[in-house]
């Protein structure tokens, strides 16, 4: 199972935990884990990445294994510590005030 | 017995305030969707247990909430919000054209009559419509399409519309008001729409008196006289008496005609209340003292209402969606300020309470009025 860590506002709007827990088929993508994600969490849909182009929402990051990921395509395969479902794949609102 | 309850948006999240019907003592509910901003949230005239909420993030986008059993628990309906067609550009800060881009919702206004039918002011600028509760969206583009589009340009708040008025006696009528770009007409069911600015004169645009391009805060009138609208301008508190054909200043004696907020009394409709704001760069009252003012008169003549609100050291702001009124007998008014207070007032202004004194900045407040 890949984990995801969620940052509250979007756990508040799905009603999920800090981290879930999903089964995404290989190769493991963040499109891959997000499209698993948006089918398990619909009210996610639109919140992480633009519904239509697929681009990531500007002030959204994601970072795995220490390295962000945030500005590779999003078929650029996740480490294989993810993929294996030892480390998660993290997803953060940007530090941008608020 | 009946109620009210009073729907708070703020900063981080709504908040419901609930009472009976002697507005003596209330209970705070909240927050819901905690952290995220709530532009607006408003009750179907219709259903009074069907609310929609207006939640965006500058991170995660729009969702739009809806509740079916009076905000007891909520629903993330639709939240695609697409412009038809080509989308054009407007009159950005710095005078380029920018593309239309949809960023949020700043009002939600219910049918009179359908709670299933919902209009949304978006920004940038253009007004939505969804007849199936909020699950799907479709822009009603004449707005859009204008004419006068291009030269629209942002308020410091951005291009939004953010008062929809809908006229329960004529379902083809409606007037919505846009930042910056003055208030507008419709009487085809929002196929076309005719600027209606004539009579407001702004200084810090190129003509004064041009057809559009006008800074209007708010909009609102009396259900009983559809076609007297009141208008918070930037600068300038205006009436219209003939739907907005034409407006006159009713300034008056007000110390400063600078302001947000405009809301007319439930069972006088010549009785209308705004909270003057020091100047376009000091928003916060004159003299850090917080008064709303109050003409009987239809305007013109106004006075302060100050007892039971801070009267000193108070420099907070009354944003545009902050102060409504309910229809019991005598009439209450309520607002909510940037410093997180929400006032009330149980006989028509006269005396005001702090029914919430310490939430987040309020965006919004509206009243339903229970059986």
């Amino acid at each position: 199972m890949i984990r995801v860590v969620l940052p509250y506002p979007l756990r508040l709007l799905a009603d999920a935990p800090d981290e879930v827990a999903l089964e995404v088929a290989p190769p493991v993508t963040i499109a891959g884990v997000l499209d698993a994600l948006e089918a398990a969490h619909p009210e996610l849909r639109g919140a992480i990445r633009n519904p239509r182009a697929g681009a990531r929402r500007p002030l959204v990051r994601f970072y795995a294994c220490r390295r962000d990921f945030s500005n590779d395509p999003l078929d650029t395969p996740l480490p294989p510590a993810v993929a294996a479902g030892e480390e998660p794949l993290l997803i953060i609102g940007a530090i941008a005030g608020g | 017995m009946s109620g009210v309850r009073v729907l708070a948006g703020t900063r981080k999240g709504a908040f419901l305030l609930t009472a009976d019907g002697t507005r003596r003592n209330w209970k705070v509910d909240g927050p819901f969707f905690g952290g995220w901003e709530i532009y607006h949230m408003k009750g179907s005239p219709a259903d009074p247990n069907r609310i929609y909420a207006s939640q965006s993030s500058g991170w995660f986008g729009q969702v739009i909430q809806r509740s079916d059993d009076g905000g007891g628990t909520w629903q993330a309906v639709g939240k695609d919000f697409v412009y038809e067609g080509e989308a054009g550009t407007h009159q950005h800060y710095d005078g380029s054209q920018r593309p239309w881009e949809f960023k949020r919702v700043w009002h939600l206004e219910p049918s009179p009559s359908d709670p299933d039918t919902v209009y949304a002011g978006v920004e940038d600028a253009a007004i939505f419509r969804s007849s199936d509760g909020g699950a799907t969206w479709s822009e009603l583009p004449g707005l859009r399409r204008h004419g006068s589009g291009p030269s629209w340009m942002p308020g410091a708040g951005g291009l939004c519309l953010h008062t929809i008025l809908l006229d329960s006696s004529n379902p083809d009528r409606a007037f919505i008001a846009i930042s910056a770009a003055g208030a507008f007409r419709t009487g085809d069911g929002c196929l076309t729409w005719k600027a209606i600015n004539r009579g407001l004169r702004s200084d810090y645009i190129p003509d004064p008196e041009a057809e559009t391009g006008h800074c209007v805060h708010r909009i609102a009138r009396h259900p009983a006289r559809p076609d007297v609208l009141f208008m918070q301008k930037h600068w300038d508190v205006l009436r219209s008496d003939d739907a907005g054909g034409s407006w006159r200043e009713i300034s008056g004696n007000l110390p400063s005609d600078f302001g947000f907020a405009l809301a007319v009394h439930a069972h006088e409709p010549e009785t209308v209340y705004v909270v003057p704001i020091q100047s376009d760069s000091e928003h916060y009252p004159p003299g850090g003292q917080l008064r709303v003012w109050r003409t009987r008169s239809g305007g013109g003549e106004w006075e302060p209402l100050a007892d039971g609100l801070p009267q000193r050291d108070c420099y907070v702001n009354v944003l545009r969606g902050a102060m409504s009124v309910d229809w019991l007998d005598p009439c209450g008014v309520y607002f909510g300020t940037t410093g997180g207070q929400i006032y009330a007032s149980s006989d028509e202004g006269d005396h005001w309470t702090p029914i919430a004194s310490h939430l987040p900045p309020v965006l919004s407040v509206e009243v339903q009025t229970l059986p």
